[in-house]
């Protein structure tokens, strides 16, 4: 038996009621009832980091949350990462750098790359590629990745 | 997902009580990185989940230098390698805390869960060994402690009776001019399950080893406490050969399977020489 809960979080800045069963992890919440569709699932078992979210700004796989467990927390997802018409610096560093092909892993690279940059504003390549080891790219072979989050670094060092 | 029903507790002893009305089919919820995997893979029956995180003990990493470290059971890998104490006095958890899956999931795990989940490649697991963990226990009976070697008792198998959790673990303080460390065997750089891992202490007495503890895991049913490997380095200052026995000792110990990771062969072989590289990293760390 699984039971309905209603879950109140912060999802990218919004305050949200959720109404949840207690066997959805916050990754099915967040995609089949909060409707917050950037968030994506590849593995569903915590390798490959698609699902990828900031809870309470902490880096999580979303797949490995119980939906139950973010009652009064903050959750961001790549949709939080703009702001109005601007894209975040990581987002137009990996559109200038050609830093996707098919895209499914992208939305979780951002966000993993959101958390170093906000721990660690200039991260080493070592640093860089050791953070987001948990996130997997079949397309690119990660060296543009790496680059457009070295890119973002700098971006967002002389801007702020 | 199967049908699976969740409640948060904010009490060792509500956790125990929910523990004792859920039966056999409810588990402890701490990060969720090895339980969420088993209850959607239905490789477990589990049809309930008790989160624990509203509990403040088993959240605590509390260090004092007369009493040691205690690490709260759900205190997840980033908070432990993110403390300053831990950093000082404790690298062989900073080893092992910092390699246990990729960032996202560092951000859950805890060194707990990693012993709860007992599996015999656990990484946190031989350091905690070494370190003379000793795990608290909290149960329908009250509190016992028991020594992290003989916490697990097969693959996913250890000494939790129905109805017990575990609260934290516990490490003594370090000894004078002693040092630990903890290194796993994998094909690649990252995100992959121990081949073999293996963690060293070293106590010396000027030169001379005057204590030392060795485990290995991946190589037996359970993570092993080789302390064949330690007595073949106490009495004397390192050497080739005091080192090479070790080694031997850890080869001679180690009963590994053939599997997609590794042959035995392969497992035996890399039981010596991780013996021989935690020793020499350990020596190093204690000569400061």
């Amino acid at each position: 038996m699984s039971d309905k809960i209603i879950v109140s979080a912060t999802i990218n800045g919004d305050p949200t009621d959720i109404l949840v069963s207690s066997r959805d992890s916050l990754l099915e919440a967040l995609r089949e009832r909060a409707g917050v569709l950037g968030v994506k699932e590849g593995c569903n078992d915590g390798n490959c980091g698609a699902c990828s979210v900031l809870l309470d700004g902490r880096l999580v796989n979303s797949c490995l949350v119980m939906a139950a467990e973010v009652e009064g927390s903050d959750v961001t997802t790549v949709e939080g990462l703009a702001e109005a018409d601007h894209l975040h610096p990581l987002q137009q560093a990996f559109l200038e750098d050609a830093a996707l092909q098919c895209g499914i892993c992208t939305p979780g690279f951002l966000v993993a790359a959101k958390a170093l940059l906000d721990e660690n504003p200039s991260p080493s390549e070592h640093e860089i590629r050791y953070w987001l080891a948990g996130n997997l790219c079949r397309c690119t072979g990660y060296d543009k990745i790496v680059r457009a989050v070295q890119h973002a670094a700098e971006t967002l060092q002389t801007t702020s | 997902m199967q049908d699976l029903r969740y409640a948060k507790v904010s009490t060792v002893d509500d956790a125990v009580a929910a523990l004792q009305a859920g039966g056999s089919t409810a588990r402890v919820l701490a990060g969720g990185t090895d339980v969420i995997v088993q209850a959607r893979a239905r490789t477990r029956a589990i049809d309930m989940l008790i989160d624990i995180k509203g509990i403040d003990e088993v959240l605590q990493v509390a260090f004092d230098a007369d009493g040691g470290l205690t690490i709260g059971a759900a205190a997840p890998c980033y908070r432990i390698y993110g403390d300053a104490d831990v950093r000082e006095h404790y690298p062989a958890l900073i080893d092992c805390s910092t390699l246990i899956g990729g960032t996202g999931v560092q951000g859950r795990a805890s060194l707990g869960g990693n012993l709860c989940n007992s599996s015999p490649s656990g990484d946190s697991i031989p350091a905690m060994i070494v370190l003379e963990g000793r795990a608290e226990i909290a149960g329908p009976n009250g509190r016992r402690t028991v020594p992290v070697e003989d916490f697990c008792t097969g693959p996913g198998r250890n000494v939790l009776e129905p109805g017990e959790l575990l609260v934290s673990i516990h490490f003594p303080a370090p000894a004078p001019n002693s040092g630990a460390a903890f290194l796993r065997f994998i094909p690649r750089n990252e995100m992959d399950i121990a081949v073999v891992n293996a963690a060293t202490q070293l106590r010396f007495d000027g030169d001379t080893v005057s204590w030392a503890r060795v485990s290995l895991g991946a190589t037996a049913p359970t993570p092993l406490f080789v302390t064949a490997a330690g007595e073949a380095l106490v009495g004397a200052a390192l050497s080739d050969e005091t080192i090479a026995a070790a080694a031997a000792a850890s080869k001679a110990a180690a009963s590994p399977i053939d599997d997609m990771r590794g042959s035995i062969k392969q497992r035996k072989h890399l039981s010596a020489v991780y013996t021989q590289r935690t020793i020499a990293i350990a020596a190093e760390r204690a000569r400061g």
